[in-house]
């Protein structure tokens, strides 16, 4: 089996005193499409910030492409960003360029193309995304799954060997959640990219991945394929993926004696 | 009592903390003009924003602090029988001090709060992230371009605010007073040195460039990422850049103007 695209081993991290990433080791496989769940802020975008080498492990080691990523300088840096494509939460369009400059940009900075030829690209990519007829839009008219999927159709400008996609599902209607659903697995597949979603829809990513893992607090507390995932007795997974209020997850933050509280005492 | 200790410890730890901050990114964006100054379209759309906008409130208050310098002059020199002196008056006036003191805290108002609110948002919605990732370094792609709008626009608006005043007085003066108008240009013409007169403004104007331009990128890009970091960050930058202008000013008057 060949070596995966993307290895964490052991990886720690932390805001200052505050622990995010305990001990978190995990692979994504070349041409897979790898979901990483849990619930907000558990430390989901750190590891995506991880792997793009925005941020540093305190301990362990992250390994993209058979590089490891803390050793980097900021050239090598660069040069391996520009093998990896990133959607953001909300898109991050470049809201002072069209739709068409958004997706030419990154071919733009990082080719000699001529103009000509960076336009096909341009509609190329748009296509893929079925948005071509808004090439001449700004980022402002576009509504939220619109904006998603430009902003995907310029994170696979370049065709990048790794998509690393932070809650694409967000705020999406179920037509658009659907419609970037597809996209991710298709493009995926197209491209013979590797891909990592960070997300917690749960039903739609067990109709897309070929691998979920569950962290919380900090650490890898479940992990399958979405059939294994789909009949787990893993209480914490059960109750992800039934969205349970309460069970390992507790639905209450941490506090003294409920009764003992309400007869006068100090919560 | 030790609270209070520790507090004014923090806030001088921190300001130094931002100070050393505030240099580095001064250096940062010094290595990647090379790259914003190659592809001259960026810097000339921000000297646009940064300069051209700006002129509408340049000229109008060039125009006003001319008329109310011409006034204010008219009604002192005419005390000592000297009103031919009066565009000697408006004119170093504005050149030495006025127009780029003056310009210098329009302009942080006008374009460093817009720059400061602009870089500050592109924060917030994870633009400068997303150019990051994508092997494009955001100092080299937005602020740099920013920074030298700001500082080529600067001396340019206070010649602009001085040319308006000379002109604000010699309306009031000459059209609306009557003082001989021979006297007004022929007097100015006699007292004003290039260098010691007019390239001491341009250099002090510059450097309000310089002060009013890196406070405004540096305030956008270090900002908290929410609505209100934004907004506190451009507070904060109107109000060092004002702070920072007339410090400097004070400073560089002492060193160029002593009279000696």
């Amino acid at each position: 089996m060949s070596e995966p695209f993307v290895r964490l081993e052991n990886v720690r991290f932390a805001y200052g005193e505050r622990a995010i990433l305990r001990d978190i080791s995990l692979s994504i496989p070349r041409g897979k499409v790898v979901a990483i769940m849990g619930g907000s802020g558990c430390g989901k975008t750190t590891l995506l910030r991880l792997i793009g080498g925005q941020e540093r492990a305190v301990g362990g080691r992250v390994v993209v492409d058979g590089q490891d990523v803390a050793g980097l300088g900021r050239e090598a840096l660069y040069a391996l960003r520009r093998r990896m494509g990133m959607l953001f939460q909300f898109g991050a369009l470049f809201t002072d360029m069209t739709v068409f400059d958004n997706v030419a940009f990154p071919l733009r900075e990082h080719t000699d193309l001529p103009p000509e030829l960076i336009e096909d690209l341009v509609l190329l990519k748009l296509h893929a995304v079925g948005l071509r007829g808004a090439a001449r839009l700004m980022p402002g008219e576009l509504s939220g799954g619109m904006a998603r999927r430009v902003a995907l159709a310029r994170t696979i400008a370049l065709d990048p060997a790794l998509l690393m996609y932070d809650e694409p599902f967000t705020g999406l209607d179920p037509i658009s959640l659907g419609v970037i659903g597809q996209l991710i697995r298709r493009l995926n597949d197209a491209l013979g990219a590797s891909s990592v979603i960070v997300t917690h829809d749960i039903q739609e990513s067990l109709q897309i991945v070929d691998y979920i893992y569950f962290i919380s607090e900090g650490r890898v507390v479940a992990e399958g394929a979405p059939d294994e995932i789909r009949h787990t007795k893993d209480p914490f997974v059960h109750q992800f993926v039934h969205a349970e209020a309460d069970g390992p997850v507790p639905f209450h933050y941490p506090a003294g004696d409920y009764a003992q509280a309400l007869t006068g005492g100090r919560a | 009592m030790g609270g209070v200790v520790r507090r004014l410890g923090a806030m001088v730890v921190n300001g130094v903390w931002q100070l050393g901050f505030a240099a580095r990114f001064f250096w940062l964006i010094l290595v990647y003009s090379g790259q914003s100054f190659t592809r001259l379209h960026l810097t000339i759309r921000e000297l646009y924003f940064s300069g051209v906008l700006s002129l509408l409130i340049i000229l109008v208050s060039g125009l006003f602090v001319g008329l109310v310098l011409g006034l204010q002059g008219y009604e002192i020199l005419q005390r000592y029988g000297s009103t031919d002196a009066m565009g000697t008056m408006v004119a170093l006036s504005l050149l030495r001090e006025l127009g780029p003191v003056v310009a210098g805290l329009l302009f942080a108002s006008r374009a460093g709060s817009a720059v400061t609110a602009e870089i500050g948002l592109m924060k917030v919605t994870e633009q400068l992230k997303a150019m990051d990732m994508m092997a494009v370094s955001p100092i080299a792609r937005v602020v740099a371009p920013r920074f030298w709008g700001g500082v080529i626009s600067m001396p340019l608006l206070a010649a602009l605010f001085s040319a308006m005043g000379i002109f604000g007085g010699w309306l009031i003066g000459v059209v609306f007073i009557g003082v001989d108008d021979g006297a007004f240009w022929s007097q100015m013409q006699a007292a004003v040195d290039f260098r010691y007169d007019v390239m001491n403004g341009v250099l002090k104007s510059f450097v309000f460039g310089v002060a009013v331009a890196l406070i405004a990128v540096f305030e956008g890009y270090d900002c908290v990422p929410t609505a209100e970091g934004v907004s506190r960050a451009i507070t904060r930058t109107v109000v060092s850049s004002a702070l920072a202008i007339l410090a400097l000013d004070f400073v560089m008057t002492s060193f160029m103007f002593r009279g000696l």
